[in-house]
C-alpha cells in the first residue's frame, strides 16, 4: 500500500502526518516536494497541515500554485484519493480541487483543542468506518478554518450530500458555515477537513477515534458497526 | 513601464472578522460614527512595455488566477 505525503515550506504537520500513515499502514509514506512535478504511484495522497509559505496572501494560496500541487489535481482527476487536513484543506480549497473558502475565525482567535464530530454522510471512501452520524472525537488547531460558499454553492454541497463531517452540536470552534468541518470532492475522491484525524489514530494519542478516515479510503476498515 | 494598482476587497455578505475588529478599536479611541470597516488588500504592480489594454488583462488574469480568491472577494484594477 503506497501513500504520499505533500511538502511544503512552512507545514508544521507532516511528521504527524507521516508518522500516522506509517502507524497505520505499515509503511512509511514517501515524500513529495513542492517543486516535484509527478507523484509516485499512490492509494492516497496526503496534504498536511501547518502554515504553508507563511499563510502569505491567504491560507494556501500560494502553495496551491506550487508546480506539486498540479501533479496532485492531474492524480484526483484520475481519481487517486487526496486528503487535505487544515491547511491542506485550504491548500485544495485554493487550488479549485474543492468549492469554498476557508476564512478567519469569527473569534479572531487561534483555536488549538477537542471538538467532536458528526459523521454527516458516512457512505464516502474516506468514511466507511463509520455510522452515519456517529460522534467523534478530533483535534483542531487554526485560526482560519471558517468554512464559507455562497448560497449556491452551499445549495450544490448540501444536495449532492458531500459535507462529510459537521462539527456536533455546540462545539463549532470557527464559525463555518452550516457546521461544515469537512466536505468531499464531486467525484468523491477528494476530502478535505479542518480538524486532525491524524492526531487521534493510536491508544497512546488517547484515542483512536480519527483512525477510519485512513482506514476507510485504504480498504483496512473492518465492517462497520452497527449504528 | 506601466504601474497598476489591484485593490482586492471582500464581497459584499461575507462576514468580515478583522474588520469588525478594526471597527470596535476604532470606537475604543472614541471615533464616534463609525458605521463599518471592511478591511481589503492593495497590490501595486510594475509591468514592462506600454500596452495599457493588454496590461489590463493581463492584471485581470493575475487577480483571477492569484491574487483574489473570487469565492468570497472582489478586485480592481487600476492604471496609472
Amino acid at each position: 500500500m503506497n501513500t504520499v505525503v505533500v511538502l511544503l515550506p512552512g507545514l508544521n504537520r507532516d511528521r504527524d502526518m507521516i508518522a500516522a500513515l506509517t502507524a497505520i499502514t505499515g509503511k512509511a509514506p514517501k515524500t513529495v516536494w513542492q517543486t516535484e512535478t509527478a507523484l509516485p504511484p499512490a492509494d492516497l495522497v496526503v496534504v498536511p497541515g501547518g502554515f504553508s509559505f507563511g499563510d502569505y496572501l491567504r491560507c494556501g494560496a500560494i502553495a496551491a500554485r506550487s508546480p506539486v500541487m498540479r501533479a496532485v489535481a492531474e492524480a484526483a482527476a484520475k481519481g487517486v484519493p487526496v486528503l487535505g487536513v487544515c491547511n491542506g484543506f485550504q491548500i485544495l480549497c485554493e487550488a479549485g480541487l474543492l468549492p469554498g473558502a476557508l476564512m478567519r475565525n469569527t473569534s479572531l482567535r487561534f483555536v488549538c483543542r477537542e471538538v467532536k464530530l458528526s459523521v454527516a454522510n458516512a457512505a464516502t471512501r474516506f468514511t466507511t468506518a463509520y455510522a452515519e452520524n456517529q460522534v467523534i472525537r478530533c483535534p483542531v488547531a487554526h485560526h482560519d478554518g471558517n468554512f464559507f460558499a455562497d448560497a449556491e454553492t452551499l445549495k450544490r454541497i448540501e444536495g449532492e450530500n458531500r459535507v462529510v463531517f459537521r462539527y456536533a452540536e455546540g462545539t463549532n470552534p470557527n464559525g463555518a458555515i452550516n457546521d461544515i468541518a469537512g466536505i468531499v470532492s464531486a467525484e468523491g475522491n477528494v476530502l478535505g477537513l479542518m480538524p486532525h484525524p491524524e492526531n487521534l489514530v493510536e491508544p497512546e494519542h488517547g484515542g483512536t477515534d480519527g483512525r477510519g478516515v485512513f482506514e476507510s479510503v485504504l480498504g483496512l476498515a473492518p465492517a462497520k458497526a452497527a449504528a | 513601464m506601466i504601474k497598476a494598482r489591484i485593490v482586492v476587497t471582500l464581497k459584499n455578505g461575507v462576514l468580515d472578522p478583522q474588520g469588525k475588529a478594526i471597527e470596535g478599536a476604532l470606537s475604543n479611541l472614541g471615533f464616534s460614527g463609525v458605521g463599518g470597516v471592511r478591511q481589503g488588500k492593495v497590490f501595486d504592480v510594475v509591468l514592462d512595455g506600454d500596452d495599457k489594454a493588454g496590461a489590463k488583462e493581463r492584471l485581470s488574469q493575475m487577480c483571477e488566477k492569484l491574487l483574489a480568491n473570487t469565492v468570497i472577494e472582489n478586485y480592481s484594477v487600476e492604471i496609472a
